[in-house]
């Protein structure tokens, strides 16, 4: 329990990754006297630059190690690109976790599809730390992961060692490639033929831009899976995060407090409205 | 040649089709092989064969002048290559070259092109079948062009 949610609590970094050209991860401690973080996979945190200002992003590390706050960030606006020039040692304000995260809980015995697009990696990177730790507890686990170009890839390495296991199919295409890739090339979307899993017990956890988020519900509702089995990460304008301002209202619900991950038919409503 | 039906017939291309024509198709089929590097087909050349990929990867390529050679998609098993015998001037409209050793089941376009035209119905059920693969390649190619992941994200 948060004892003032608004109030930022400053975390030193300990270690910044270059991931992309435009993206980048932070590795954060907090102060030596507070208790280690803990949330679940799909949280997100307010992080806050002094003098420049705040913005939303989920947790990207292993909630099972604890004395590492991880966020993978993109550098798109003010706040994000003033985070991006932060160096090892300075210190950042840090709110949360806020919001619901994927329900890990009730997938246990099912094939788990995990969707990505982009920066949507990092938001389901603690699931699949989360599945892997309790591998036995699932059936099929299918990485489905769809970037810009080679150049794009997030978490190459991890890819590469998730890849290297038995039991994870990892699949990764990007949308455009020189003749020296000899990877995928495709929309995400065109994954889905590479893969079997079992849609009656699938759930899938989908993250990435809202299009390529409707692309990946026709794809896995053409295979069979059932619309209360499809989890969608929404991304929303967030500013207090504990559902007071109204900014990341999303028809009757705040992304922020009752998101950021939804049913999708929850919202599947909403989610073809132009006007939310 | 039995083997090729039974492949053709167990193909989510061919599902459903007359067992009159799954033997009719399975008579333009053969067989075949590409090593890592070759090229299956090159931009202009006719398009006399399509290709239903069993193993491997297949990149399409589009050459630039005094640019990289761009891949603009790559398929693999299961997928279906080359619609350019369907559409006049039945010539290949870019590079497809085998990124990893391929196999496939090469079928005669050139010969299937004149069987349609004498039994529309044979020409019906390809055309129903060709037209579901280009729904998905031009739903996909929309969305790629796009460029999703390069627009604003968090």
């Amino acid at each position: 329990m948060l004892a003032d949610p608004m109030l930022p609590t400053p975390y030193r970094v300990t270690r910044v990754i270059r991931d992309t050209h435009d993206v980048f991860t932070l590795e954060c401690a907090p102060p030596s006297a507070s208790p280690a973080f803990a949330f679940a996979p799909g949280q997100f945190n307010m992080l806050y630059h002094f003098g420049v200002g705040e913005v939303p992003v989920s947790v990207s590390g292993d909630p099972g190690r604890a004395e590492a706050l991880i966020h993978t960030i993109r550098a798109v606006g003010t706040v994000t690109n003033a985070l991006q020039r932060v160096r090892r040692g300075d210190a950042i304000g840090v709110r949360g976790p806020f919001g619901n995260g994927w329900p890990l809980a009730s997938t246990k015995g099912d094939d788990v599809v995990l969707v990505a697009g982009g920066i949507g990696l990092a938001p389901l990177r603690p699931v699949l730390y989360r599945l892997l730790a309790e591998r036995e507890h699932y059936g099929k686990i299918v990485l489905l992961y769809g970037t810009r170009s080679p150049a794009d890839i997030l978490y190459a390495r991890e890819l590469e060692h998730w890849r290297a296991r038995f039991d994870i199919d990892v699949q990764l295409s990007v949308d455009r490639a020189d003749a020296n890739w000899r990877g995928n090339v495709g929309v995400v979307t065109t994954l889905f033929e590479r893969v079997k899993f079992d849609p009656l017990n699938t759930t899938a956890f989908v993250c990435g831009p809202e299009v390529m988020m409707r692309f990946a519900i026709v794809e896995l509702e053409r295979r069979g899976v059932a619309d209360e089995r499809i989890y969608l990460s929404m991304e929303r304008n967030m500013k207090c995060a504990v559902g007071l301002c109204g900014r990341c209202q999303y028809g009757p619900s705040f992304v922020c407090r009752h998101g950021p991950v939804f049913r999708h038919d929850a919202v599947r409503r909403l989610f073809s409205a132009r006007e939310v | 040649m039995k083997q090729l039906d039974e492949f053709l017939a167990e193909h989510s291309f061919f599902r459903g089709l007359p067992r009159e024509y799954l033997e009719l198709v399975a008579g333009c089929a053969t067989n075949v092989r590409f090593d890592a590097g070759s090229f299956i087909a090159r931009e202009g050349e006719d398009a006399d064969y399509f290709y239903l990929i069993r193993h491997g990867k297949v990149a399409l390529e589009l050459f630039v002048l005094n640019k990289s050679t761009h891949t603009v998609e790559t398929l693999g098993p299961g997928d279906i290559l080359g619609w350019s015998w369907l559409v006049p001037p039945y010539r290949w409209r870019f590079d497809a070259r085998a990124v990893e050793l391929t196999r496939a089941i090469a079928l005669d376009g050139k010969c299937l092109r004149g069987k349609c035209e004498s039994d529309h119905d044979l020409g019906y059920h390809l055309l129903k079948r060709f037209t579901f693969v280009l729904s998905q390649r031009l739903e996909a190619t929309r969305l790629q062009l796009m460029d999703i992941f390069g627009a604003a994200a968090s």
